[in-house]
Order: structure tokens, then sequence, then C-alpha cells
């Protein structure tokens, strides 16, 4: 069982932090390695910190842990993760005569992994 | 690479340049100790990290293949990737010097290959708005002394820019604003109620992927155009009160100015979106000044746009195949040339596609032979046919950059590093292609 969610990559102190201390080190790689879901949705789902899930999107899948949002930072259906490589997975190749793959607002279906 | 050894001696720096992101702030203060930055005085979280990580990596200067090689056994095999491709791509720049951005143009000249900048993956849609719309645009330092109306639309400064606020936009008494944080107001739009916004005094959540119709109910508000206040909150998840307040206030403003983020240029739309931006702040100038800027991520991505532009005409994905500079986002951008399969060799200035592009981009850059420069070990240095470990930006090297309003400021390095400059090298590299192009020096 699936749910539909978009999903906002985006930068984090941490992970802004991480890039000069070293992207093979443990603050970049679990910033951009932590997937966060809202509060109510983790509620929904039935979710703790720690737990794991599979996102699926139009041009490929990865699976992260997940974390609580801080309290009203994310309204329920959108979840975000710090720019990476996980969330660059996601990413198409075109560009739609931009140069600029569609980085944001991703559309993508989130299974939880037991 | 060995080390060398530290002195006692302790020195300060003053006014030193923080390269880490656009704000590009000159008034830090490093305490240095040897080749170890141990205090950077007004440092934000993100410079403080900056400088205090930058120590001399043990690492050779120069791999090839994966195995440690001399540096001109380097910059030979460099030169001759270089000459020997049919479609070169030269992507990167943002975290190096405008000395070093020029030196790369030349290069891409001689061989005749395609120059991008890692502006096409933040603000490239912007770049074509510009050409599109234009851009009233104004310093940080207009900001700083003029703005009352400051707002911010998917951007995040908190925590992509921390001293943002402090430095240039809400905090301070400028010469038109006596009482600083007092005298402003701040509006965020964004989908989430970022960091940012704590700090705004209007925080408008739009829905995703809505910014386009967001910008234009402004537009057409601003114009006294009737909508439909039904399909307004439905196309933006915002009533249209909301809009029609926020027009009134931004019309009352004595000095406007809209800095725009990646929420506008990576989500779909990107262009149009950025373009409805600029049109917006043109069409504000009707009822008052009203000024924006870009966000730019990288300390010298800016700089990156300027001499790119200044040495091509073009700021970014630029093909010079021909002879002649051409530019088609889309088409002559890195990510694209990549993901299509079009380029035979790469070289990787300061940035990390292997890490951040999309998946079909970075299958292709791993079955051709490139060569990266970096400070440091990232995925794109370990997959380098040759890969360079270079002093740092700022910390090691001085030089130029340009700040994210196209002001340019000189670096104030803290110590000498051991591993040779992007700039040393790409010269020798350009040095070492001319001669090949040139061929074998013929007896007579």
């Amino acid at each position: 069982m699936s749910d539909t969610f978009i999903l906002i990559p985006g930068r984090t102190s941490k992970q802004g932090c991480g890039i000069s201390e070293g992207k093979y080190g443990e603050n970049y790689q679990s910033e951009v390695n932590t997937l966060q879901v809202s509060p109510s949705d983790m509620e929904r789902l039935a979710l703790s910190d720690g737990d794991r899930v599979r996102l699926k999107g139009e041009h490929g899948e990865i699976d992260v842990a997940i974390k609580a949002a801080k309290k009203g930072e994310l309204p329920s259906g959108m979840l975000f993760i710090a720019y990476g490589d996980m969330s660059s997975r996601l990413m198409g190749g075109d560009t739609h005569g931009s140069g600029m793959p569609t980085s944001k607002g991703l559309d993508v279906e989130l299974t939880v992994l037991k | 690479m060995s080390i060398p050894e530290a002195t006692p001696e302790t020195k300060v720096v003053k006014d030193a340049t923080c390269t880490f992101c656009g704000c590009v702030c000159d008034d830090i203060d490093l305490t240095v100790e040897g080749t170890h930055i141990v205090d950077a005085k007004r440092a934000c979280v993100l410079g403080n990290s900056w400088f205090l990580n930058h120590e001399v990596d043990d690492r050779p200067s120069c791999h090839v293949d994966g195995q440690p090689a001399d540096l001109e056994v380097g910059i030979e095999r460099a030169a001759r990737i270089l000459v020997d491709a049919n479609y070169p791509l030269i992507y990167g720049l943002s975290d190096t010097t405008s000395e070093s951005q020029r030196v790369v143009v030349g290069i891409a000249d001689w061989i005749g290959g395609i120059v991008d900048t890692t502006t096409s993956v933040c603000h490239g849609p912007s770049g074509m708005a510009f050409q599109g719309v234009g851009e009233v645009t104004c310093s940080l330092g207009e900001v700083r002394n003029r703005a009352d109306m400051v707002m911010f639309w998917g951007s995040n400064p908190a925590e992509s820019h921390p001293r943002h606020f402090t430095k240039y936009s809400l905090m301070p008494k400028g010469m038109f604003l006596p009482n600083g944080r007092k005298d402003r107001t701040c509006v965020i739009v964004d989908v989430r109620k970022t960091k940012s916004a704590k700090a705004a005094d209007i925080f408008v959540q739009i829905k995703p992927r809505r910014d386009f119709e967001g910008l234009w109910t402004l537009r057409a508000l601003a114009q006294g155009i009737e909508l439909d206040p039904e399909t307004v909150e439905q196309d933006t998840g915002v009533p249209i009160a909301t809009w029609q307040d926020l027009m009134d206030r931004m019309k009352a403003a004595k000095f406007g100015v809209i800095f725009f983020g990646m929420g506008l240029t990576m989500t779909r739309g990107k262009h149009a979106n950025s373009e409805a931006l600029l049109a917006l702040t043109r069409d504000m100038n009707r009822h008052t000044r009203f000024t924006c800027k870009p966000n730019r991520g990288h300390g010298n991505v800016t700089g990156a746009d300027n001499v790119v532009a200044w040495r091509t005409g073009y700021p970014f994905g630029v093909n010079l195949t021909r002879g002649y500079p051409r530019f088609n986002p889309g088409e002559y951008t890195a990510s694209d040339v990549l993901a299509r399969g079009e380029a035979d060799a790469a070289m990787i200035i300061a940035s990390d596609p292997m890490a951040n592009f999309s998946q079909p981009a970075r299958t292709h850059l791993a079955s051709i032979p490139y060569i990266a420069f970096d400070p440091k070990e990232t995925p794109t240095t370990r997959s380098a046919a040759v890969a360079f470990t270079v002093a740092t930006y700022g910390i090691n090297v001085p030089g130029t950059v340009y700040r994210m309003d196209d002001v340019p400021i000189p670096l104030r390095p803290a110590f000498e590093s051991p591993h040779p400059s992007d700039f040393e090298i790409l010269s020798r590299i350009k040095r070492r292609v001319r001669e090949l192009q040139a061929g074998p020096v013929r007896v007579v």
C-alpha cells in the first residue's frame, strides 16, 4: 500500500556545513539520506523516526530513513529531503528546454518498508 | 603530499572574504594557527564550517585513474583528453576565482567545446528570464539602506544565506531606515513554513507548483483587474484577500525588493516562474520603486555568469564548437549534454555533478574520461580519470569573486596550501593544449 506525496528537496544548514566538513562525513551523509515527514502524516501512517520508506517517482526510486519534521514546517502531503545523491536519483534527465531538471515539487509514491 | 609543519605563530587576517554562499561576506576576522583557522569572527554557521574545515587535505595533488601521480603526468593526460575529444564539456566554475573562470573559457574556446556553469542547475532559468523580461535590480547596499518592503519568494535564507537578514536585508539600520527592522516589512512566500518564515511579518503559504499562478494573481491585482476569488484560492491555495492585502502593502512601500530562490527555478514552470516574478517587479514600478534579485547559492556563481558573459556574450551553456559562441539552454547545458550521452569528455571544476545530476547524466559522465578539480574528495573526483586536489579559493588562493548583486570582492587568503591552485593547473593545461594543437615542432 502506498501514498502519494509531493517531495521538496532543498538546502539545510546541516547539509551546507556537511559540504565543508566533507561529503563522506557522517553529518552530510545522515542529512542527505533522511526524509522529513510531517508529524500528522507520521501519525496517520503509524511511522516513527528511523523507519525506512521507499519513494518511487517517475524517474527512479530510493530507500531512505525518515524523521518527523518540526511541527508546523511541513503541511500534510508534503515531504522534504536535503539536496544530495538521494534527491538527485529522483530527477529525470529531460530539462524541458531549460537546462534545469525538475528538481522540486516531485510527485512520489511512498511505501513503508517493514 | 606532506603537510608542512604548522608554526606556533598565530596571525589574524582582518576582513577576510567568505566564499561559501553568494552573500560573500567580506568582514570576517580569521585567527590562523599555521595551516589551521581556529576562529572566524562574524561568520555564520555555514561560514564557520567553511573556514574551520578547510585545512590542508593530506592527499596527493593529483590522481590519474585513481592512483597517485605527478602533477606533470596529470596535466599531460588532461590536455590530451581535451584535445582528443570531439564534443568536450567544461562544467562547474561556481566555487573558484574569476581569474580561473577566465582561463577555463579560453580552454573551451581553443578546444571547441561547451562551457557551462552550475548556474544552469540553479538560476539558469532566471538567466533565461532576464533575457526575456529584463531585471529591475539594485545592489545589496541599496537594500540595506532603502528597502522598507523585503520579500522572499521560494527562498530560505535562514538556512542557505544565514547572514542575509542581519547584514543586508532585514536588521541593518540604513540611511533611510533609521530604526532598522522596525522600519521594514518582511514577507515570505513559500510552500512550507521554513525557518526563514519565523522572521516574516507576513507568511504566505502557497500551494506547491503554483508560484506562477500566485505571481500572476499579484500582477493582475497590481493593475486593478478583478479576479474570481474562488478561482484564485483554488489555484494558489491562498485567499484573494491575502493577495490583495499584500499588493496594497507593496504599492504603499517606498522601496521594495523581492529575493527569489530555487523554489521558483527548480519547480515545474522554471523560467516562466522567474519571468512572472521579473514582470511583477517591472509592473510595480508604475506605483513605487521595486527591485528583485535572485539569491545566489555558491560563492562565485555570479562571477561565473559575469566572466562567461564577458568572454562569450552569454552567461552559461555556451557552445563554442563552431568557433563562435552559441547559446541554447536545454541543448548546450551540461545536464542535457550528459543525459543525452553526447559529450565524449569533460572537465569539471569545483562542482560535484556525480552527486547532484540526474541519474542518466551521472551514468554517462562515469562512462567518459573526465578531469576534476576540487579541494576535497567528492563523488566526482573519485570517478575522474584525472583528479586534482587544489588549494581552496579565499582560504589559500587570492583572486576576485562576485557577490550575488554583481559587486566584485577581493579575496584575502589565510595561509598557503601545498596544493597548487586550480588557476595554476588550468593555465598549464591551457598551454599544453595549445602546444598539442600546434603539433610537433619541425626542425628546418
